[in-house]
């Protein structure tokens, strides 16, 4: 199976490459473009078949090196 | 004084460090590789800057989970001092061993340039030959050195006196235009709780002697020197 992880930053965090996006964005002359956050999307394929037990792998990983629970968040998608 | 220079992948700062310290303490460093398991007994560990296993992931994430550092970290636990320098600061905070993250700098852009930072403590084997508020000139360069921690975090760095280093002007006034990289209430450089362990974004080892443009580094290695030998 395959697992999707997005990392990305807590809110309240600054995110100044989520800024930079937003005001080339403006530049381009997109309007109506409010905040921008900028993240990471990391795709792990796992020999694991059952999915309960695949996320709770990527749980791990993420709690051990995959995202910074200080400053970011993460969110677990399991493809069988 | 024993001491050891971890060396990662991408550290840059290394030399620097193998330097300061064979020239302020009379004895070379070991200079132990990211995969050796153990290294012998030193006196103080030093973490180097540079930009280990090229920042992937995270500034320092992946080298906090290089074999040597299980054995720092145990160290560390016994109280053996460690002194983490730039990417040596991210290290020590990705493997948890001093709290909070090191983020891109606010301006987004890498800093490389001399920067004055006030010493907010001399009680610390670290800062000991600093006197209390002296301000000291030191190079940063770097990418990741905007600090953050949570206000409770920060309060509770403050009321314990783990702030190291705060940014400030040449006169010793911490203000926004001393800020290189917009680090949360201007804090360069923190400690542990038992003080034993520090981390810094500025670079002490690059001005330990008049030739490299300044000496305002020197003193921690002395300090360090006194406490430790």
């Amino acid at each position: 199976m395959k697992a999707r992880v997005h990392v990305t930053l807590k809110q309240g965090v600054l995110d100044p490459q989520g800024t930079a996006i937003q005001g080339a964005l403006a530049h381009l002359g997109f309007e109506g473009v409010g905040d921008v956050r900028q993240g990471k999307l990391i795709e792990i394929d796992l020999q694991e078949s059952d999915p309960a037990r695949g996320r709770a792998q990527v749980e791990e990983m993420c709690r051990r090196l995959l995202a910074n629970t200080v400053i970011e968040n993460y969110a677990i998608e399991v493809m069988s | 004084m024993r001491s050891a220079v971890i060396v990662f992948p991408a550290s840059n700062c290394d030399r620097d460090a193998e330097t300061a310290l064979r020239d302020i303490t009379g004895r070379a460093p070991h200079m132990v590789w990211h995969a050796e398991g153990t290294f012998p007994e030193v006196d103080l560990i030093v973490l180097p800057g540079g930009f280990s296993y090229g920042d992937y992931l995270r500034a320092g994430a992946m080298a906090a989970h290089s074999p040597v550092m299980r054995e720092v970290v145990a160290r560390a636990g016994r109280g053996v001092p460690v002194l983490g320098i730039c990417n040596g600061f991210q290290v020590l905070c990705e493997a948890g061993l001093l709290p909070g993250a090191l983020m891109r700098n606010a301006s987004l852009k890498f800093v490389g340039r001399d920067v004055h930072v006030r010493v907010e403590t001399s009680q610390s084997l670290f800062t000991s030959r600093y006197a209390n508020g002296a301000v000291a000139r030191m190079p940063v360069a770097h990418g990741d050195g905007n600090y953050y921690a949570d206000d409770a975090t920060l309060d509770r760095l403050e009321e314990r006196g783990q702030v190291a280093f705060r940014y400030c002007t040449p006169d010793g006034a911490v203000v926004e235009a001393g800020n290189p990289n917009g680090a949360r209430r201007n804090i360069a450089g923190i400690f542990n709780e038992t003080k034993t362990v520090l981390g810094l974004m500025p670079h002490p080892e690059r001005v330990c002697d008049p030739l490299l443009g300044g000496t305002d580094g020197r003193a921690m290695f002395e300090g360090l020197v006194e406490a430790l030998t």
